[in-house]
């Protein structure tokens, strides 16, 4: 064998080594971008896992019906609207007897949610055969104890500072010792809409105003981004104004979306008199920014399919529209479907552009159609963010999971396709 | 044998009428001349070859027949064209009903991505040509035997055409083709993409063929070209430089560029 193979030429080396170079460089690339990834998911589930529980105290309520329905008349509307607080107290107070002074019942009172009352006004309506007896019931704590009881107060820091204070704390000790404090699943954090009280808020209604916002994006954007995308690829001559357009769609794309809010404001809400801070709007003004990015996308796509396959179906003596719609945009639809589906992604986390059009609003009823007020789930999360209450830091955390969750789903959704697409050339 | 062949077609050519007549073409890409000032008569039933080297229109002048250069923008097609007596490019002729006419098969098998008999069956269907069920699984039978395919796949007619070798594939195209019954078959280059038994195989289905179809081939190979015409027409940087009967252009030919061609010194 001849050395010339064997001997390393400086020249040589020198490639080896921009080689090695170049590896190492990818690869601390891929390793710094994956830490500041796990760093934020860790942050992230650190502060919201404890959402997902909350703690409830067990009290023994006597359901007395002269202070529930002194009237005695068993309507739903008497039954929610009963007086519980004193019935809530009084079983508080078993537990602990020294609490006589009206300060110290108010501080008591202040361990359970200020939901509690209005909990137990649905539970006794649902069931008014309650009413006569006494029961332990497990109500709401208060978001403070609920924070006590998840470890993220500290009792030895000073008093001034936390919203317990050291006869809360012995209370709540005393709770704990009798067995009537206990942590659950946060039932309500999937079910109910906003409220001032971390304890009693949930993220249904803003998950919901998500959901329609983008059913009211995809039925507006998808049809309007694929048939455009079909027109300017398949039929439209190339000319000054299909230029114009091609121009105009690329730099719609890149148009903040706060800008496609106001539009939104001035054109939707203003002009046409749309309801205000309803999904239907929002939707609309997520479709206005979506368009772009699925009309490129999909051009992209449509550009993708081999010219033979037009060929062959034109060949054969199919029109210019039977080749587009029985070859053409079968083939294509799997990576429409995909653009689409990223273009929903980056609508399903847009908050500026529903900012403008107002929904941005307190929202505790669950919307229930596309013209109901509501809220979005990245709009939510910034409404929390901005709450002053502690417990709220890990709602937002949570609701952080949740989006981030749904984004996910999407994007496999999106991957799933794709594959399916290239499975089948 | 196939010398045999060639000598009987010479007979038949002065008999036959032409079905496809073309009368000074001219083809533009945009501002570049691609087919100068071409005439040339297509006689029918016979396989008619267009040779010449890469880039000398000969493809572009093919897809004149059936119209597929509409499809390309910048193109512009000026001169007649006449099939069975009409100007195909005449203001109201139907490029659809032409097509269905003049079938084609392309230089790269193409077939859907679709089953085998779906690929057949597409054409018929869109043309309205089947009367019930059993007619389209008849003429799909019958295009497939046609194009001598459907001994090789006739248990497995729902798999994909695109799992066929190339062979194979290019005589699906062909079924394809002839599934909607045209009369005249443009092929071009079919073989270009396949190996010499693959070849073979296509060149004696063509001669097969001609009884029923004119078929007109624009080939690369001049073997191919000698074997299967009857009819052979030289071009030239977008000019046609000599047509006639297959042997006398390949014996005899009258222009020095096409004894050059044909002695492989250009091209």
């Amino acid at each position: 064998m001849p050395d010339y193979l064997l001997t390393t030429s400086p020249q040589m080396a020198k490639r080896h080594a921009r080689h090695l170079r170049f590896q190492w460089y990818g690869r601390v690339a891929i390793a710094v971008s994956i830490s500041f990834m796990l760093l934020m998911f860790t942050a992230i589930f650190v502060r919201g896992a404890g959402a997902f529980e909350k703690t409830m105290i067990a009290v023994d309520i006597e359901f007395a019906e002269a202070v529930i329905d002194p009237r005695g008349t068993r309507v739903e509307m008497d039954l929610k609207q009963g007086n519980y607080k004193p019935l809530i107290l009084s079983g508080l107070q078993e537990v602990v007897p020294s609490a006589t002074e009206r300060k110290e019942r108010n501080r008591l009172y202040k361990l359970v949610s200020g939901g509690a009352a209005f909990d137990l006004g649905e539970r006794v309506a649902a069931k008014p055969d309650m009413i006569g007896t006494t029961q332990r019931v497990w109500i709401a704590a208060s978001s403070e104890v609920d924070l006590y009881i998840k470890g993220k107060v500290d009792p030895e820091s000073d008093e001034a500072v936390r919203r317990l204070n050291d006869q809360d704390i012995a209370w709540v000790t005393t709770l704990q010792q009798e067995g009537r404090v206990k942590r659950k699943f946060n039932r309500v954090f999937f079910t109910s809409g906003d409220s001032r009280a971390p304890e009693m808020a949930g993220i249904l209604s803003a998950a919901l105003g998500s959901f329609f916002s983008l059913l009211v994006c995809f039925l507006i954007a998808f049809p309007l981004g694929i048939l455009t995308a079909v027109y300017l690829e398949e039929y439209a001559k190339k000319n000054l104004l299909t230029n114009l357009i091609e121009v105009n769609i690329n730099n719609l794309a890149a148009v903040p979306s706060i800008v496609f809010g106001l539009l939104g404001l001035a054109v939707f809400l203003n002009f046409f008199n749309l309801p205000r801070s309803t999904p239907l709007v929002g939707g609309m003004v997520l479709a206005l920014m979506t368009l772009p990015t699925i009309i490129i996308a999909s051009r992209s796509i449509l550009r993708s399919i081999p010219q033979s396959t037009r060929d062959a179906a034109m060949g054969l003596g199919a029109s210019k529209t039977q080749t587009t719609f029985h070859h053409v945009v079968p083939l294509a639809m799997p990576g429409m479907l995909t653009g689409t589906i990223l273009g929903m992604a980056r609508a399903l986390g847009e908050t500026a552009p529903l900012l403008m059009i107002g929904m941005v609003a307190f929202i505790v009823d669950i919307p229930k159609g596309i013209t109901d007020v509501a809220t979005s789930l990245p709009v939510q999360i910034f409404l929390w963010a901005d709450s002053p209450e502690k417990g709220f830091v890990e709602l937002t955390s949570a609701a952080i999971m949740v989006l981030l969750v749904f984004l996910i789903l999407m994007n496999l959704f999106a991957v799933y396709l794709r594959r399916r697409l290239e499975s089948r050339r | 044998m196939e010398k045999n062949n060639t000598e009987e077609a010479t007979a038949e050519t002065h008999a036959s009428a032409p079905i496809l007549i073309a009368r000074d073409v001219d083809v533009f890409y945009g501002k570049k001349q691609a087919i100068k000032n071409v005439s040339l008569d297509i006689p029918e039933n016979q396989i008619t070859a267009l040779i010449g080297p890469s880039g000398c229109g000969k493809s572009t002048f093919l897809r004149c027949f059936n119209r597929m250069n509409d499809s390309i923008d910048s193109c512009q097609v000026s001169g007649n064209i006449q099939f069975a007596g009409q100007d195909i490019y005449g203001p109201k002729v139907d490029v659809v009903a032409l097509r269905s006419r003049i079938g084609m098969v392309f230089q790269k098998a193409n077939p859907f991505p679709k089953s085998i008999f779906d690929n057949v069956a597409y054409g018929p269907r869109i043309h309205g040509l089947s009367e019930s069920k059993d007619h389209l699984e008849d003429i799909v039978i019958t295009s497939l035997r046609r194009a001598g395919l459907y001994d090789e796949v006739s248990d497995r007619l729902d798999e994909p055409g695109t799992s066929l070798s190339g062979g194979q594939q290019q005589r699906l195209c062909i079924a394809r083709a002839i599934a909607i019954d045209p009369q005249i078959i443009l092929m071009d280059e079919p073989c270009s993409a396949l190996d010499p038994i693959a070849t073979a195989i296509i060149e004696d289905l063509m001669d097969s063929m001609k009884e029923k179809y004119t078929i007109v081939i624009v080939t690369h190979s001049m073997q191919q070209a000698a074997r299967v015409s009857q009819q052979t027409a030289f071009f030239h940087l977008g000019e046609l430089v000599e047509s006639g009967d297959t042997e006398s252009i390949f014996t005899k030919p009258a222009q020095k560029q096409t004894q050059n061609y044909i002695s492989g010194r250009i091209g």
